[in-house]
């Protein structure tokens, strides 16, 4: 078999040999760069700054409130996906378009602007203050931050998903007496489960990296609400390039994992689907 | 960015059934749920950004882009997308014609690394420069040789943002190409048009839709990014300091009005951005 298949459309050596040498200088060049500087630290070195109890606190806060936030978005994302496909109400299709907006929005925009909203003195914030829910410069300030911006992935996963599932299935179930519950449990849920849990990989992904919209309502503290790209930061900042190497090598491993593992439930949920529609 | 077909399947308002109470309770409580979360984290910030910047009053407002440096980071920022779009988009256009008109091996690896980038870390996607130009860096000596500054300078800023928004005009077309086939290019080709004439005038306008929304969407990124830009960029005011960082400077000065009127321009872009999707999509382009 040859390399490609034959074809009377021209241009394939222009876009292909422009697309491979764009990539590799853009992209894998520049990884190369980061494998390498994190791999020529002597491996006590790389395991004493990957291990420090500071580098330990800052994983826990990125991937505890990334999860955190993932979760939060897995059932607040279903509730407004159902809302936006099953339900007509005035204002649907702007809040369907609003859905976006942290995509769009710069992350600089929402950190100072949901700083803003949950300070103490802020218009959630107030409210907040009595009962005594510290918001802002907390770990749950940081969860809040990922949830937002994390918020479009699950939303616009599960929308599609819905829009699949066979009603007259429900009227079926429903006729042979089976509950609102029974039939969500039954029909409606195992559909979407494999769009639910892509949008809670992809939102997980997107929260782990974050940093704009984080530092400014995080606090910063060491250990307690400093995220793993903020530590990345302090190291390049002292001219540490290898500590920054080595921290960002151990974030790209995680995400990489988490990508392999999106194409895996995405593969899975093909596979569902074809077998729903041969059976 | 996948758009979900946005439509109330019709036949659900005639649904026998629909109207019993359980539902009527089941759907209220899902609207006011969605609302009031979408209120509180979306629509709250959003109102802020406006009511923060113009505290003050209108000529506050005008006064913060007065300011030297703020019109130096406004500036900084067009430049940098005017160059990174640009190139964004060339390249989408290739690797779009390259991947949906042709059967190669290794198809499924070359798209998965063009959307590399959307699952590194900004802060990640900053450092992988720094350690090349930067001082200790690859070529940091030779740089610093042939008084070349990339890091903390404009080719930095420049190459970081194109780092980060590489695959937005790629993602875009790679689907609506693949989706509208190669039957007219093939018919035009088999007619006599050169390559370049069936790009310009069949493939062009086919996708020009998801191209415009690829590059809006491309833009708004470039515009916005923080991390990766903040890392490369030294915070040089009036010099290295794009309208992200300007806001972030300001804001840690307590010069609230200044920064959020500053980050009042880039939502007013956010706005546009999703403007234009709305409009695409009413195009009759479907994402993917």
């Amino acid at each position: 078999m040859s390399f490609r298949q034959a074809s009377v459309l021209p241009g394939f050596g222009l876009t292909f040999g422009f697309t491979t040498f764009f990539l590799s200088t853009m992209v894998l060049l520049p990884l190369a760069a980061l494998v390498l500087a994190a791999s020529s630290m002597h491996w006590s070195d790389f395991v004493h700054v990957v291990f420090s109890a500071r580098a330990l606190g800052s994983y826990r806060l990125s991937f505890g409130a990334s999860f955190l936030a993932a979760s939060i978005n897995l059932v607040f994302g279903f509730i407004i996906a159902w809302t936006l496909v099953r339900y007509e109400f005035p204002g649907r299709k702007l809040i369907d378009a609003l859905i976006d907006m942290p995509f769009a929005l710069p992350t600089a925009v929402s950190g100072i602007a949901l700083t803003t909203v949950f300070a103490q003195s802020g218009w959630i914030g107030r409210y907040l203050e009595p009962l005594g829910i510290k918001v802002a410069y907390t770990w749950l300030g940081v969860t809040l931050a990922l949830t937002l911006i994390s918020m479009p992935f699950t939303v616009r996963a599960v929308q599609p998903a819905l829009l699949e599932v066979q009603r007259d299935l429900e009227d079926a179930a429903e006729t042979l007496g089976a509950g609102r519950f029974y039939v969500f449990r039954r029909i409606i849920l195992p559909t979407v489960l494999p769009a639910l849990l892509t949008g809670f990989t992809l939102s997980f992904a997107r929260a782990v990296g974050e940093y704009g919209s984080v530092i400014f309502i995080a606090g910063n503290l060491p250990m307690k609400t400093e995220i793993t790209p903020l530590l990345i930061v302090i190291h390049l900042e002292q001219f540490d390039y290898h500590g920054a190497a080595a921290l960002g090598l151990v974030m790209l491993v995680m995400s990489f994992t988490v990508l392999f593992a999106i194409n895996l439930l995405q593969a899975w949920g093909r596979r569902r689907h074809l077998q729903a529609a041969s059976s | 960015m996948s758009a979900a077909p946005a439509r109330v399947l019709p036949a659900d308002a005639a649904r026998p059934g629909q109207h019993t109470w359980l539902n009527s309770i089941v759907r209220w409580l899902f609207i006011t749920v969605s609302l009031t979360f979408l209120a509180a984290v979306l629509l709250a910030p959003l109102a802020t950004v406006f009511a923060m910047a113009l505290a003050h009053g209108v000529k506050a407002y005008a006064r913060v882009f007065a300011d030297p440096d703020t019109t130096a980071a406004i500036r900084l920022t067009l430049i940098t997308a005017a160059v990174v779009v640009p190139v964004n988009t060339v390249f989408g256009l290739a690797a779009a014609w390259a991947i949906a008109k042709f059967e190669f091996r290794g198809k499924s690896i070359l798209v998965t690394l063009i959307d590399l980038p959307l699952a590194i870390s900004p802060v990640i996607a900053g450092m992988l420069f720094v350690l090349l130009f930067g001082l200790q860096g690859w070529f940091g000596v030779w740089l610093q040789e042939h008084d070349v500054s990339i890091i903390f300078a404009l080719p930095g800023i420049i190459l970081a943002t194109m780092f980060v928004t590489f695959p937005y005009v790629a993602r875009e077309l790679i689907p609506l190409m693949q989706q509208l086939g190669n039957d007219e290019e093939e018919a035009a080709i088999t007619l006599g048009a050169g390559g370049w004439l069936t790009f310009f005038r069949v493939t062009l306008p086919k996708v020009r839709w998801g191209l415009v929304y690829g590059m809006v969407l491309c833009n708004a990124r470039a515009m916005g990014e923080f991390g990766a830009v903040s890392v490369v960029s030294g915070h040089i005011r009036g010099l290295t300091n794009t309208m992200p960082l300007h806001i972030e400077i300001l804001y840690n000065e307590y010069n609230f009005v200044g920064a959020f009127a500053v980050a009042s321009l880039l939502t007013l872009l956010a706005v546009l951005t999703l403007g234009v999707k709305t409009l695409v999509e009413r195009t009759g382009y479907r994402g993917h």
